[in-house]
Order: structure tokens, then C-alpha cells, then sequence
């Protein structure tokens, strides 16, 4: 079996499992956030529940449309603080507390090896990156795993992506999952789950890492994953108490498809509007001049993606006429690039940071766009209206484009900044 | 389980954020997001379909994001059914969650044109195009599925089920 399937048969109490059976399984970890939430739990009270079946397998987030831009945003965060209340869930990370979902949960130690773990957020696949299999589900399905602390899921076949070589510098992980999806294309992992390996993956950092499981979804599949080594364990230790069993695929693993890719050649990619697989080398990229550039997100605003956007910015302006925003994921991340001088460094260069929250890659509040406008970002979705309106333009990079970006304002390879006149 | 109506056609990689843009999803009435279904591709899509309609759409309906209200928009505007060559499975799953039939149905997009009179029998899984006089072979859900569209949607289910014991 591969990992995916060890643990699905685990959770659902079976010694084996294959692709395409349904099992029910129990559910480790269960998370929730602001624009879920209040969905989740009207449909809870609907059911005619209670107590849910755990509290303490149960994490809710502030993080969607923080802090509340609107009346209608405050009344939901007051709907889910209620409930927490009511339902004693200690892990409830209000505003100031945590910061995005899915950078919280493993800072906080909710993510760890070998765990079958549901959100009510498509991207909840990110913890795939610590050997869990973790998958995004509805507000209601996550209202029955509240009653019944269980669920059904269809075993996924996997695709295995081999990942060989050494990345330039200036060229991240980002470039590598947007070249993934590329060649697998927006539907061609459907249902299916993505288990990322190879030498580059084992010398990947975990920020990496979570880069790659982060936008699995978007080629369809079901999660992504990344086997645990010393790397994920070091990192779950340090983050929590609790013990873990690490799971790895058999040698004799089934896989539907393997895709080799070798990132020694590879340049910076960019997705562009309006679909993730609409991908370029950013040689073959037209003179595309910016509007705003963002960086932030579940995807790529942890601390390996500020401090490559400081390095770029470092002694830099923000061209005039281009608006940069920067998000950091969590509090914690926040306050380490504070220590580290970064923060500094974007507010120096013109740069507009803002506090953590997934408000402008979602089109949810700050800084939505105008018709016309084009954003650079390094978030993970370019869907028609994603970031406010559906006239708008939307590339998708990693950190160190959009801040070059941001300098030249047009879209620029990152490793051309110093031959440009800024 | 047998569903009536008329096609409106999308293509391939209709995403949930066209279906509902990110903006409305501080909108708690279903009745309210209803009015900005299918927003993002034909913001007159609401107006349009009052009477009901089939939605017949390419491949990977639904992609992106978990948002049950996408489902919940296109059942509250009067979407009867989807009909698509391949689902997105968040999408699939919540369509079947709040009680939304959705039948994958392989050649779906060029065997019905825009208007076509349509009849989807779940049980069997099968689509009759009354416009050409085809029949569709469509997967057929498994019988816990139906069960759960059947009573209405999951919350309706588990009440049931709870009830019943």
C-alpha cells in the first residue's frame, strides 16, 4: 500500500484498502474557520445535536475576513465564538491568536503524521507536507463528522511526482508546483491523491513543502503528501507533546501514474489569468505591466517567502503606481519577520503590510481589484473575479517575482533584477 | 426520483468562485445568495432560470474551493440538477450534502444544446434528451447516495436516522 492508503486503513480499522473502495473512517483532527463555520454549526443544530463528539479533536480559526469588515463578517465571527463557548473547544484561535488556517494548525502542533485530518477549507490538503492525509470538505459534512466524529471517503488512486535536481537560486517551490500543473492540467488528477518525492522533496524545508501539498487541490486532486522523515519530525516536535506513528509508502507501492520532473533547468513559472494550468516559463511571459502585488496566503506567507520577497526589496522601492501588499501567515510569522528586521525592509520600500488573514486571495477584503487592473500574486487561485472584480487579471508567482514585479512594475524574472534600471 | 427541465449549458472548469463569488459568502440566506449564482459568468443567470433548469456543463464542474453555499446558490436559484462530464469532488460531494442531484454523465455537453427538454431518471441513472431523442448513460450513484437525496440532503438524513433509532 502506499501511504495515502495505510492511512485510510488505519483510520476506517481495516489492515488493506484499494483504490476506489469506500470506507468510513474515524477522524482525527477537525478544523473550521469564519466563512465555514457558521454554516457547519447551523447545520450541527439542524441534525438536532448537542455535544459534538470530541472537543478536543476539534480546532476553529479566525482567519477568512479578518478583522470583520462588515457587520454581516463580525455577526459570524460571533456565531463561531459562541459556539466554541458553548461547546468547551479550547483549540479556538480568535483573532490576534492565530492568523490562516492552515499555517496555524502545524504551528500550533494540530497537524502531525499518520492523522486523518478534515477541514471545512479546500486547502486543508497543505498538511499533507507532515505525512498526514488531510482533505477539504462541505460546511454540512463537516456538521456530521461533528456529531459523528466519522466520515465516508472513497480511496483515491495516487500519482506519484519524482522531484530530482537543484533549484537555481530565485526559483522556489512555487515554480514547481505551478510546472506540475502544468503538465498535469487543472482536471488531470481528479479524485486522485498526489504523493510528492525524491531527493529535491527530502531536502526541501518544510515551508516548501507545505507549497507543494498546498496547491494539489488545484489540479483536483483529493490531497497531497509528502512522506514524514527527520525533517517533518523535527518540526512536529517542536510544535506539540503528543505522540505520532509516521507512515511510509511500501517499496511495492501502486501508483496510477508517476511523473518524473527535474527542477535544475528550471526557470521561475507564472500562471496565467484565468486558469492555474495556463503556465509559462517566465522567459515566454509578454511584457505585462502590474497594478498590485501581493504577497501573502495560505500558500506562499510563511517566513521562507518574506525573507525571499526582503531580499529582493532590500534597498529597492516599490515602483510608483503599483500597490504591494504583504500578509504575513500567522502571528507567529509576523512577529519573526519583525525580529528579523523584513518588516522593516517591506514598509521601507513602500510596501503596505497588513495584518495575518486570507482576505485579499479570496476577494473576501483588502485590497480587491478593480476592472481592468492586474495583480501579481503568490497565492493559488486566478479564477475570473477571484480577487474582487471578474474584469481583473490575475498571475500567480512565487514571492520573488511579485516583489521584482513590484520593483519594475511589469511582471520580472527575479533574477534579471539587478541588470534592471529601477 | 425522476427531474424535469431545461438545459443551460457551461463549459469545461466552471469554478466554485464563479459560481459564488468569495464577496457574498458573508451572506447567510440562501434566498440571498441565489440571487448572485453563476455571478462571475452571467450575472443574469439568476433572472433567467425562476422556472427551474438542468444545468449541462463539461468537465471538472465545481473546481476550487469547499464553499457550500456554490451548491446552495445554484439549488436555491432553482437549478434542478447538474449534469457534467466530470465533477470537482468537494463540489460533488456538498451538491449531494444539501440535497443537489448531480449525475456525471460521460458526452453530456455535445449530446445537449441550450434549451434542450431534459429527463434524469437517478435511480437509473440515465438522461432522456426529449429535444433529440437520445438517451444518456450516465454513473449511477450508489444506493446510500440516493438515500441521502432522497430525504432531502444529509442534515435531513441524519435526522432521520437519528430519529429512527
Amino acid at each position: 500500500m502506499n501511504i495515502i492508503e495505510k492511512i485510510l486503513a488505519r483510520a476506517s480499522g481495516k489492515s488493506e484498502v484499494a483504490p476506489g473502495e469506500i470506507v468510513e473512517a474515524n477522524i482525527d483532527v477537525a478544523m473550521i474557520h469564519d466563512l465555514t463555520g457558521p454554516l457547519a454549526i447551523e447545520s450541527f443544530r439542524r441534525i438536532g445535536a448537542e455535544k459534538v463528539w470530541d472537543s478536543q479533536r476539534i480546532v476553529i480559526i479566525l482567519d477568512h475576513i479578518v478583522p470583520a469588515s462588515s457587520v454581516e463578517s463580525a455577526e459570524l465571527h460571533n456565531v463561531v465564538r459562541s459556539f466554541a463557548k458553548e461547546q468547551k473547544i479550547e483549540n479556538f484561535y480568535d483573532i490576534g491568536q492565530g492568523g490562516v488556517c492552515h499555517q496555524v494548525m502545524p504551528e500550533k502542533g494540530h497537524v502531525r503524521p499518520g492523522e486523518l485530518i478534515v477541514g471545512a477549507d479546500s486547502h486543508t490538503c497543505t498538511y499533507g507536507a507532515f505525512g498526514a492525509f488531510a482533505t477539504g470538505i462541505g460546511s454540512t459534512e463537516m456538521a456530521a463528522v461533528f456529531v459523528t466524529g466519522t466520515l465516508w471517503f472513497k480511496v483515491p488512486r495516487a500519482i506519484k511526482v519524482n522531484v530530482t535536481g537543484r533549484f537555481q537560486d530565485l526559483v522556489t517551490p512555487k515554480d514547481l508546483i505551478l510546472n506540475i500543473i502544468s503538465q498535469i492540467k487543472v482536471d488531470g488528477a481528479i479524485y486522485d491523491g498526489i504523493e510528492f518525492a525524491g531527493p529535491t522533496i527530502r531536502n526541501m524545508s518544510i515551508d516548501g513543502r507545505m507549497v507543494l501539498c498546498n496547491m494539489a487541490v488545484e489540479i483536483g486532486a483529493k490531497t497531497g503528501i509528502i512522506e514524514p522523515d527527520e525533517t517533518t519530525s523535527n518540526y512536529v516536535k517542536s510544535r506539540t507533546t503528543k505522540p505520532f506513528e509516521p507512515v511510509k509508502s511500501d517499496p511495492d507501492a501502486v501508483y496510477k501514474k508517476v511523473l518524473d520532473v527535474d527542477v535544475s533547468d528550471m526557470e521561475p513559472q507564472v500562471s496565467c489569468p484565468h486558469s492555474i494550468d495556463n503556465v509559462k516559463p517566465i522567459s515566454e511571459v509578454e511584457e505585462v505591466r502590474v497594478d498590485q502585488a501581493f504577497v501573502g496566503s495560505c500558500t506562499n506567507g510563511r517566513l521562507e517567502d518574506l525573507r525571499l520577497a526582503a531580499r529582493l526589496l532590500e534597498g529597492r522601492n516599490v515602483k510608483k503606481g503599483v500597490r504591494m501588499l504583504v500578509t504575513p501567515a500567522s502571528q507567529e510569522v509576523y512577529l519573526q519577520a519583525l525580529k528579523e528586521g523584513l518588516t522593516k525592509t517591506f514598509v521601507e520600500a513602500g510596501a503596505y503590510v497588513c495584518n495575518p488573514t486570507c482576505g485579499p486571495c479570496i476577494g473576501g477584503h483588502l485590497g480587491l481589484l478593480a476592472p481592468g487592473e492586474v495583480c501579481i500574486s503568490s497565492s493559488n487561485r486566478n479564477f475570473i473575479g477571484r480577487m474582487g472584480s471578474p474584469k481583473a487579471y490575475v498571475y500567480l508567482a512565487s514571492p520573488a517575482t511579485v516583489a521584482a514585479s513590484a520593483v519594475t512594475g511589469k511582471i520580472t524574472d527575479p533574477r534579471m533584477l539587478e541588470e534592471v534600471n529601477n | 426520483m425522476t427531474i424535469y427541465g431545461k438545459a443551460i449549458k457551461f463549459g469545461d472548469n466552471v469554478d466554485t468562485d464563479v459560481i459564488l463569488p468569495g464577496q457574498y459568502l458573508v451572506l447567510t440566506d440562501p434566498m440571498e445568495l441565489a440571487k448572485h449564482a453563476m455571478e462571475g459568468l452571467d450575472p443574469t443567470f439568476a433572472r433567467k432560470i425562476r422556472d427551474g433548469a438542468i444545468i449541462v456543463a463539461g468537465k471538472n464542474f465545481g473546481c476550487g474551493s469547499s464553499r457550500e453555499q456554490a451548491p446552495l446558490a445554484l439549488k436555491y436559484a432553482g437549478v434542478k440538477c447538474v449534469l457534467a462530464e466530470s465533477f470537482a469532488r468537494i463540489f460533488y460531494r456538498n451538491a449531494i450534502t444539501i440535497g443537489l442531484p448531480v449525475l456525471e454523465c460521460p458526452r453530456v455537453s455535445s449530446m445537449v444544446r441550450e434549451e434542450d427538454e431534459l429527463v434524469v431518471d437517478l435511480r437509473v441513472g440515465e438522461v432522456k434528451n426529449k429535444s433529440k431523442s437520445l438517451i444518456l448513460q450516465a454513473t449511477k450513484l450508489p444506493e446510500f447516495v440516493l438515500e441521502i437525496l432522497s430525504d432531502g440532503g444529509l442534515v435531513e438524513h441524519l435526522r432521520r436516522r437519528i430519529g429512527s433509532k
